[in-house]
């Protein structure tokens, strides 16, 4: 259900995919962070890459949803990560760009966490790990076929 | 993207404690209402007021048998929570190639 490289202790939770561009981090960097390159690889938004502010991608509404996707920038580390919420359907997640510079280009780790952050937060001091529950969560969730 | 009913789900497992209580009853089995008590380290009423969380979601299941309540986990319920994985895994995927075919065009 996941993408390559992703690690299988996360797998209930998150949809990991890591890709490698023969492109500097620069450049992917624009394209992740430039509203209008952003709008032809993904979706029509008012983007800006701003910590705190609010901004919206839009798509084809389809029946019982309007295609908007209302988010937050929360992280914005110039050419390294880049991390905004992502509330649809009344449900926020979170989505966290991670990339590294590798030999001819970049290494680009994506995250779309199902938790919200501080819900992760609140889990990583809580006395059960998270690894535990998803360990299991994985046995369960394979079960079901 | 049709993930609406994964929310009861996410938002029922948000919460450290309901993630505790539902592993606890994955693992274990069928509990009563004491024993998570004593397992969660939390008030009785707060381990019902979760429990009522859990069953909404349709995560959990009860039976009464005389005093106690008796809890089992539901793994089934956990399936829109998957579905909304797989959907956006889909998505993702395509959405990357797509920025590799824009980096493409870009010019260097």
């Amino acid at each position: 259900m996941n993408g390559s490289g992703s690690n299988p202790t996360e797998g209930t939770r998150s949809v990991v995919i890591e890709k490698e561009f023969k492109h500097p981090a620069e450049k992917v960097w624009r394209a992740l962070t430039e509203s209008p390159l952003l709008a032809q690889w993904l979706m029509t938004n008012d983007f800006e890459a701003v910590a705190g502010r609010k901004f919206q991608f839009r798509s084809e509404p389809v029946p019982n949803w309007n295609g908007v996707i209302d988010c937050e920038v929360l992280v914005v580390e110039h050419l390294k990560r880049l991390s905004y919420s992502w509330g649809a359907f009344g449900h926020d997640s979170v989505v966290l760009w991670t990339l590294t510079p590798v030999e001819g280009g970049t290494h680009v780790r994506m995250e779309h966490s199902g938790f919200s952050a501080d819900q992760q937060q609140a889990y990583r001091g809580a006395s059960y790990g998270w690894q535990k529950f998803i360990g299991n969560l994985e046995r369960v969730v394979e079960r079901l076929g | 993207m049709k993930t609406a009913n994964a929310n009861p789900v996410f938002r029922a497992l948000a919460d450290p404690t309901r993630r505790a209580i539902f592993e606890e009853l994955t693992r274990q089995g069928e509990q009563t209402v004491h024993a998570l008590t004593r397992y969660a380290g939390v008030s009785q009423p707060a381990v019902s007021k979760h429990l009522t969380v859990l069953k909404r979601a349709k995560l959990v299941r009860h039976r009464r048998e005389g005093r106690e309540t008796h809890y089992r986990a539901q793994p089934n319920a956990l399936a829109p929570m998957v579905d909304w994985l797989d959907q956006y895994g889909a998505f993702w995927r395509k959405r990357l190639d797509s920025l590799e075919a824009l980096l493409e065009r870009m010019e260097p």
